[in-house]
């Protein structure tokens, strides 16, 4: 029997020596628990789509022409109005969020240029925000982008099976895009529905900026997520919100156990007779 | 790391945040403050690779030293260490990412001082790292300053990558003289070599930075060194030879010539020492032609307010308006436009600028490229006028350029009308500035080397080059017998007849004056070069041989002939104002021509004999100015 110790330090170089196998760029980060996402079949814990820097590629690089639409200038100069004119770069996050919904789902570089140019600031300060908020993709992502909660409550609840369904269902590694460019999966951090978890959010970006949705998806198991996901494929839009079918939101299932009638209000002093 | 205990906290309190108050009962040395701080001390080695020992900042590195006063002896962190990639940020600054503890210094000196936005704190959490998302080389004339302010090894710098450790090195604190701000460096050197060069505290001048082109440029201090006296022989080639020869051959053509047909030269590395005894030897000679390269056919020499900035470097801080007329200074000084700089970012000072399209890192108004808008606001006509009509303090810099213009009386005599109409010299304010480009410039032009250039090359029989690459050699006759006394085989070599070497700024002791006026120093920190002497020794040994004995043997004996011709150049560390006001010139009565201005300094990187011959300079130059 070794030593807890070099017990330890085995266990280690095991779970590296897998991070490493995966992708070049995913084994440039070492995963900061590689066991304990070994069983997820996922080795590297990413928050975000893409790394740290920008690799230039003929689909994303800053030679690209890139600007907003007519429509959605219309909303820049809206989201602009709402600083002074000597702070344009308050309006930088709600700007990169237009882009990415108008860019399918993932801001290029050429679309920091863009807006760092709009408001006035080297792109380099663009490039920051952009790299700090893991809900800007910075690769591509599919057009319903399925983010699964991860944190303690969903997790408890069996999130690491609903992503487990849907990497297997898809046939893709988490962050990676289906080959008809459909789906992608992400992890995401709590979004607050830990009453209804386990969760997933979809990002629609299939109808731009106009039509864009970001709907919850809560009580899920995993055959219910691969229907939801086989929906969205057929074009449907399926309910959002709990699919617990015997809840609505997030009461109880099967109604109210308590709480029945009007709540008695509080015991308070009797206003009129003042 | 700066937490300090404070009476009734119940928590120990980031000194550096925090306000002192009056009544404040601060321990900066109890268990409490020792605990924290040993704290900080675990999570910032949390990520930090145990990599001191092939680490170029060991034995100066703040991490460090703070660990060896708060650091465990052990760590209690057991998951894998962070790495982090590596970036290219060109030919001079080497990155390893994985040491960077995210201080950020780097990041904020870009911005604010170097004024060059390409560095940014990327990602978040433990994922956190500095860098510049896109590929993108710092092309900032002041990068290396990113590896004095980085506390650890994230930041070095790459060409004394792995020479030497900083506990093997001697310092020596002196001056540059690769541009005329004469910034205050410390040599680092082992043995005979420069190892490297870093920047000393001098507020008044270059604060705590130094320009790429002065921490860099010392490998050329080691290539195309001149070390022995030669002779170009009937073949053309070079011989070597003994001092004795060599000084007897240009003593015995200095006899042969007219006494008019000589002429001296001084480079633009010179010391006034040398500049004196050359002075003194061609005046002893029976010629008067003795100039310093890069003052122009007509040099300003009367009066010193006509050719130093009489604001002085820090002064320019008071200013709320500038005029730069045909100077770049961030290729020119790039220490003064770091000041500028400073100025324009803290009281948001307008910046005018007449001349050629050039760079500037803050904002600016370009009025024009040529005198004619010079003229206009001389005239009240431009609009710029209003703005200098209510500065408070306004400042008006022209550059060393305009020196070789031949319309340079007419240009400064507007300048002038220009300070006259708005206000620019008072008593208690001088605004009136002429930027100069060169070490020597100042001390030349106080010691009265103003010869005509053109005049007195195209008649010489026996030119004497002191380290002066930059004359037009085409100018010289073919029959003229060219001595080159200098230290690097530059472009003047291929003309010299007789090679006498001498030695560089870091292996003399000189007196150099820089644009504001002020005297410093260089302390010798490395021996010579082979054969090499001191430029002032040479030319009295030549004397010597010559049959016109100058009259001093020492270094002392050079600077007391020094004080009688210009007092101001013995006073160390002082800056003596100018007394006389421009007010007793005669009147001018040439016209302004309309030639634009022309860019003077064509390549930051390479601009004298020491900075051509440098491999580092020459790296930057093909890769950070690469259009």
């Amino acid at each position: 029997m070794l030593p807890p110790a070099a017990r330890l330090a085995a266990r280690r170089l095991l779970g590296l020596a897998t991070s490493s196998a995966s992708d070049s760029a995913a084994a440039r980060r070492l995963s900061r628990s590689p066991i304990s996402y070994a069983a997820a079949g996922c080795s590297s814990r990413l928050f975000s789509t893409a790394l740290n820097y920008h690799l230039d590629s003929p689909e994303n690089n800053p030679d690209m022409p890139w600007e907003f639409t007519e429509a959605n200038m219309k909303k820049v100069n809206e989201i602009l109005s709402h600083y002074p004119s000597n702070y344009k770069q308050s309006g930088i996050i709600p700007m990169l969020d237009l882009a990415q919904q108008q860019h399918g789902g993932w801001v290029p570089v050429a679309a920091m240029n863009a807006i760092a140019k709009i408001v006035e600031v080297a792109p380099i300060r663009v490039y920051e925000v952009a790299t700090f908020y893991t809900m800007f993709n910075r690769t591509k992502v599919g057009k319903y982008h399925l983010l699964v909660c991860g944190t303690t409550p969903c997790m408890i609840r069996g999130s690491r099976e609903i992503e487990e369904a849907l990497l297997e269902h898809l046939g893709v590694k988490r962050n990676e895009v289906t080959s008809d460019g459909l789906f992608s999966v992400g992890e995401m951090e709590c979004m607050g529905c830990c009453v209804n978890a386990p969760m997933i959010a979809v990002a629609d970006y299939s109808k731009g900026s106009e039509g864009y949705t970001y709907n919850y998806y809560e009580d899920l198991t995993p055959k219910r997520v691969v229907e939801i996901v086989e929906m969205l494929k057929r074009g449907e839009t399926p309910p959002r919100g709990t699919q617990h079918p015997e809840r609505k939101n997030c009461g109880p299932a099967g109604g109210n156990t308590t709480l029945h009638g009007e709540p008695k209000p509080p015991p308070c002093r009797d206003l009129d007779a003042c | 790391m700066c937490l300090v205990e404070v009476e009734k906290s119940p928590k120990p309190v980031a000194s550096c945040a925090m306000p002192a108050l009056p009544g404040m009962k601060i321990k900066t040395n109890t268990p409490v403050a020792k605990k924290a701080r040993e704290g900080v001390m675990e999570f910032l080695l949390m990520n930090h690779p145990l990599d001191c020992p092939i680490c170029d900042q060991g034995g100066e590195c703040d991490l460090q030293d703070q660990s060896m006063a708060f650091g465990a002896d052990r760590g209690r962190f057991t998951e894998m260490k962070r790495s982090v990639v590596d970036k290219n940020l060109g030919p001079l600054v080497k990155t390893v990412m994985t040491r960077c503890i995210q201080c950020t210094r780097c990041v904020r000196f870009a911005s604010e001082v170097a004024g060059v936005q390409d560095l940014g704190m990327l990602g978040r959490g433990s994922g956190e790292e500095i860098g510049t998302y896109v590929e993108k080389l710092m092309t900032s004339e002041l990068s290396g300053n990113v590896i004095d302010i980085c506390p650890v090894g994230a930041l070095t710098s790459k060409p004394f990558a792995f020479k030497a450790r900083n506990w093997e090195l001697k310092g020596t604190e002196t001056i540059d003289v690769t541009d005329a701000v004469g910034s205050n460096i410390r040599v680092d050197s082992r043995g005979p070599e420069v190892m490297r060069i870093v920047p000393r505290l001098n507020e008044d001048i270059n604060e705590e930075w130094i320009s790429d082109k002065t921490r860099f440029c010392y490998d050329g201090l080691k290539r195309q060194r001149l070390n022995d006296p030669m002779i170009r022989g009937t073949d053309g080639r070079f011989k070597a030879v003994t001092w004795r020869d060599a000084l007897a051959v240009v003593a015995e053509v200095l006899q042969q010539v007219k006494p008019e047909e000589i002429t001296g030269v001084a480079g633009k590395l010179s010391d006034a020492e040398s500049m004196m005894a050359l002075k003194d030897f061609v005046n002893k000679m029976g010629s008067d032609k003795v100039l310093c390269e890069g003052n122009g056919p007509s040099p300003p020499a009367d009066l010193r307010s006509n050719y130093l900035m009489n604001t002085s470097i820090a002064g320019l801080e008071k200013a709320d308006v500038f005029l730069l007329v045909g100077t770049q200074p961030r290729v020119e000084a790039a220490m003064v436009n770091a000041r500028i700089r400073k100025t324009v970012r803290a009281t948001q000072a307008k910046v005018a600028y007449i001349g050629p399209p050039t760079d500037f890192n803050y904002d600016h108004e370009h009025l024009g490229t040529g005198p004619q808008t010079l003229v206009e606001i001389a005239e009240g006509r431009h609009p710029f006028c209003s703005t200098l009509q209510s500065a408070k303090n306004p400042v008006i810099i022209a550059g060393a350029g305009l020196f070789d213009r031949e319309d340079q009386d007419a240009l400064f005599s507007t300048i002038e009308t220009v300070a006259k109409k708005f206000n620019v010299v008072r008593p208690d304010w001088n605004g009136l500035n002429v930027l100069l480009l060169h070490a020597a410039q100042a001390a030349a032009l106080d010691l009265g080397l103003v010869a005509n250039p053109t005049e007195s090359i195209k008649s010489t029989k026996f030119l004497y080059l002191m380290g002066a690459d930059d004359v037009d050699l085409d100018k010289v006759p073919d029959d003229a017998f060219v001595v080159y006394q200098g230290h690097h085989g530059d472009k003047a070599v291929y003309r010299a007849n007789v090679i006498l070497p001498s030695s560089a700024f870091s292996e003399k002791e000189g007196t150099y004056e820089n644009t504001e006026g002020c005297t410093q120093w260089t302390i010798p920190a490395v021996p010579t070069v082979g054969d090499a002497r001191d430029d002032w020794k040479i030319l009295r040994a030549l004397s010597e041989v010559a049959g016109a004995q100058l009259p001093y043997d020492s270094l002392s004996g050079v600077r007391d002939r020094i004080s009688m011709v210009a007092p101001n150049l013995v006073h160390v560390d002082e800056r003596e104002p100018c007394t006389i006001s421009s007010e007793v010139k005669p009147p001018v009565k040439q016209q302004v021509s309309s030639t634009p201005f022309k860019t003077v300094v064509e390549n930051f990187y390479m601009t004298d004999a020491i900075t051509r011959a440098s491999k580092i300079m020459a790296q930057c130059s093909a890769t950070l100015l690469k259009k």
